[in-house]
């Protein structure tokens, strides 16, 4: 296992286990979708109103999620790699212990928060600042709130290694050009961890498109993304050929941003 | 330096509010878990540990719960068998077909959990392996292996390998290397790989969504009963797993190493 | 306890290895006899690590063979060869304890218990480490650890003992002592050893006989007096201490005459027309002798004991001089004469 040699056998048993146990029941399932050899079910996931909402209602939320994350997420980060590191471990915990975190018990806790009667609603009512609960739950805006905190961590890790990347030393000498924060910020900052960046974006985003649990829960069955119509369609309608469509469309296009993503992300390198 | 104080105080001051609402939903299932109202109610009337109690009196909270401790403890054993010499071979090897072999690995972080969740559940269905418990560990021990694979490979990377030659050079054999010298060494990466896998597959809902049928693991009943009710038991179900992801983290901390280098 | 009767003879026999383009080593040969510290001496790049690790059992050569004690060992895995090594960063077992460390080949070997302790303890008393046993590494200076290290190396009686630039990460006056140490202690078990450094004042000071190597090929094996006064080309020569090169061709009447104006008496039995070096070591001068040289000092240094003196003499050429210090340095600018007598020039 050391020296020259091939050192593939290893491998094997892990191998064994993804191509029985991953590979192949995807494929298979996918080949459903094919239906007599049609392509009909395609059709219909991609060319019927109802369902292109709901891809279009998936890439909106996904768009949404990552700009909240970045904008939320930024800030976290760059504290955490700049700060003393006392503060970076407790910062670290605080990110990390909503990260490992059941999503059933976060989730479930939003719903808490955010029902009619829930934590924010009568907190609001009680302070006298609102008459009437205003609706959280059930809704785009609780699940879009759900899916924030969700996957703020994977937007803040990235962003996290990428400054402290970043040498010290480089933005201490513009500011020592009397460069202003913002202006430090704009030109040095960012522009250098743009790696982190657009890693964390991506991450946040594929995971966004694939997301059951908190739209399914938060949702409440108005807001449907397309991982919520798979498994209805999978338990429900027993359609297996068309939840099997829908699958290969939020692969195709799960994977379509990896590669992109690959594509675009700049080596690491000196500049 | 004004101007950089306040930024900074900005910056901190807007951090502490991000920071707020990451724990915010954590926070809050704590007082609601200790209610001694009959239902949902917030602000809690008063102190109660009804809920805890239910919970412990419910055959089928305890039931699920020890059904997912260990189906996860099965879990992190299969998916550090695999998962080891998996990242050997994929950081140490020289074969053809090992970045694909890389891809691979690390597929089922990138294809969506439902649509795994769904296939496998297909698969299974025919193969009458829905309900049974070893079903689920196979699930969650391939959900598993990239974690594993990502900590150990790491953990590699950074291994010294002259200490190896040293012991070969003092004539121990290729297994004697591993079992005295590699693996040793590689402990910490182990134990946080280890206690990744477990949390994943405890933490684990999907999957367990459909492969668990009547025999459910504690996300499934937790799931169940938050589609059917919103009963606070679920309250003090939430407060048990955060504390014990709290324990698992601490013991990553003392025990374990994580993604990036030694100082943490 | 370790003694000469493990000790071998290694053999090294047409040798080569290439990685891709390059040629580490260039069909080398060498023996090493019984009990022998041989140093093979190099810059970075010359083959001597690659070497020590085709010995080591590391490295597959792409031809030759290696012998040790007459049996031909080239086909064996490391772990069966039977040699002690000494890296240069120690390569402690990091979570075991020093005494873990040592019994570490003993326990592969499945020694018994009670033998384990007392060869431990043997081979720390040798090292002068006795009472360190329960230590973990990083408790240790450096010199402590490459101590171990040491103590490890010999505590399984090997044939071979091979040390690979082992002081490089200590500084000076460790340096020497630990050099000191090894010497005694190999001459003690008297194991058959190979030392590889780029140091070539440690070459000197430790060696039976030195291997100089450059470029995947030996230069020149000899005692440490051959080297250092007979160097057999110009890379032997400037590579062991301080030089002063020339060339031309030598005549019949025992002189050379120097590309570019010029010549000194030699005592050479070169064929008259020839084209030979001259080697001048700059302690070798006095104030007179038959070969005269008056030059300018470009650059003079006090060094305590001595001076070195860059003169810039006929010929455009420029010589470098060490003196004993007497009276006052002279001072750059100034006009010196300095001479050398025939037997003191080396020609090669």
């Amino acid at each position: 296992m050391f020296s020259n040699r091939s050192g593939f056998w290893p491998a094997v048993p892990a191998l064994i286990l993804l191509f029985a146990f991953f590979l192949f029941p995807v494929v298979r399932m996918l080949g459903f979708s094919v239906e007599a050899g049609t392509l009909d079910w395609y059709a219909k996931a991609l060319g019927e109103g109802l369902y292109i909402r709901v891809l279009w209602n998936t890439f909106e939320i996904a768009l949404l999620v990552t700009l909240f994350c970045l904008l939320l997420g930024y800030p976290l980060g760059f504290l955490m790699a700049t700060t003393t590191p006392f503060w970076a471990t407790m910062g670290f915990i605080f990110v990390l212990l909503p990260l490992w975190t059941s999503v059933l018990v976060r989730t479930y806790a939003w719903m808490v928060l955010l029902g009619r009667n829930g934590v924010f609603n009568r907190t609001l009512m009680e302070a006298g600042i609102t008459t009437d609960p205003i609706p959280l739950l059930h809704n785009f805006t609780g699940v879009l709130i759900g899916m924030v905190h969700v996957l703020l961590p994977y937007m803040v890790l990235p962003i996290y290694g990428a400054v402290r990347k970043v040498d010290p030393a480089i933005p201490a000498a513009a500011a020592g050009l009397g460069a202003s924060n913002w202006r430090i910020f704009w030109r040095i900052w960012l522009p250098l961890t743009l790696n982190g960046v657009f890693a964390g974006c991506v991450l946040v985003f594929i995971l966004s498109l694939g997301f059951y649990i908190t739209p399914a829960l938060l949702g409440g069955g108005r807001v449907i993304m397309i991982a919520v119509l798979i498994e209805q369609q999978v338990r429900e309608a027993l359609n297996w050929p068309f939840a099997a469509a829908l699958s290969a469309v939020l692969l195709v296009a799960t994977f379509l941003v990896y590669t992109l993503a690959q594509r675009f992300s700049q080596p690491e390198q000196a500049r | 330096m004004k101007g950089a104080h306040m930024s900074r105080r900005l910056l901190m001051a807007s951090c502490a509010l991000i920071y707020f609402f990451l724990m915010l939903p954590l926070l809050v299932v704590f007082p609601i878990s200790l209610s001694s109202a009959p239902y949902m109610q917030f602000p809690p009337p008063g102190f109660s540990w009804q809920w805890y109690e239910r919970y412990l009196d419910d055959p089928q909270w305890i039931d699920a719960t020890w059904r997912s401790l260990y189906i996860g403890a099965a879990t992190s054993v299969f998916a550090l068998a695999l998962g080891v010499p998996l990242a050997f071979a994929l950081v140490r090897g020289k074969f053809f077909g090992r970045t694909l072999l890389d891809r691979v690995a690390l597929a089922p972080i990138i294809v969506p959990h439902i649509i795994f969740a769904v296939a496998v559940y297909g698969l299974f269905a025919k193969l009458k392996l829905i309900g049974t418990w070893y079903g689920l560990v196979v699930g969650h021990t391939v959900l598993a292996l990239p974690f594993v694979v990502l900590v150990i490979a790491a953990g590699l990377r950074d291994f010294d390998r002259s200490l190896e030659q040293a012991a070969e050079g003092l004539g121990a054999s290729r297994w004697q290397t591993l079992r005295r010298v590699t693996l040793p060494l590689l402990r910490p990466s182990l134990v946080s790989a280890g206690l990744l896998a477990f949390i994943s597959s405890f933490d684990e809902v999907v999957v367990a969504l459909f492969l668990a049928g009547a025999n459910m693991t504690l996300p499934k009943k937790m799931f169940d009963n938050i589609m059917m009710e919103i009963d606070p038991t679920i309250a003090a179900v939430s407060v048990i797993q955060i504390l014990l992801v709290s324990v698992v983290l601490v013991l990553i901390g003392r025990f374990g190493r994580g993604l990036s280098g030694s100082a943490r | 306890m370790a003694s000469s009767e493990g000790s071998a003879e290694l053999s090294i026999e047409g040798v080569g290895k290439r990685f891709g383009d390059v040629v580490a080593l260039d069909r080398v040969s060498l023996k090493v006899a019984q009990g022998e510290l041989l140093t093979i001496l190099g810059p970075s790049g010359s083959g001597k690590t690659t070497l020590l690790k085709v010995v080591a059992g590391f490295e597959t050569p792409d031809g030759g063979t290696v012998k040790v004690g007459g049996t031909d060992i080239s086909a064996l895995p490391p772990a069966k060869r039977d040699i002690g090594m000494v890296f240069q960063n120690y390569a402690l077992f990091p979570h075991l304890s020093v005494k873990t460390n040592v019994a570490f080949p003993l326990e592969i070997r499945n020694v018994a218990k009670p033998e384990i302790d007392r060869r431990v303890s043997e081979a720390l008393a040798m090292v002068e480490l006795v009472g360190y046993e329960a230590r973990l590494p990083r408790q240790l200076s450096g010199g402590q650890q490459q101590r171990v290290a040491l103590a490890r190396a010999i505590v399984f009686n090997p044939r071979l003992l091979l040390l690979d630039e082992p002081f490089g990460a200590l500084d000076r006056k460790l340096r020497e002592t630990m050099q000191l140490e090894v010497r005694r202690l190999q001459r003690r078990l008297g194991l058959t050893t190979i030392f590889i450094t780029h140091d070539q004042e440690e070459a000197l000071v430790l060696s039976d006989r030195i291997a100089v190597m450059n470029k995947g090929t030996i230069q020149q094996i000899a005692t440490t007096t051959e080297i250092y006064e007979h160097p057999a080309n110009d890379f032997v020569a400037d590579f062991v201490g301080e030089s002063n090169i020339f060339h031309g061709t030598i005549s019949a009447s025992g002189t050379v005459a120097l590309d570019g104006g010029g010549s000194v008496t030699v005592a050479s039995d070169k064929p008259a027309g020839a084209k030979v070096g001259v080697l001048m070591r700059p302690e070798r001068f006095g104030t007179a002798g038959t070969n005269l040289f008056n030059g300018e000092v470009i650059e003079s240094v006090y060094l305590g004991t001595s001076f070195k003196l860059r003169l810039a003499v006929e010929g455009g050429r420029e010589l470098l001089v060490r003196q004993p210090a007497r009276g006052a340095l002279p001072a750059a600018g100034s006009r010196v004469t300095v001479g050398i007598e025939p037997d003191a020039i080396h020609v090669f």
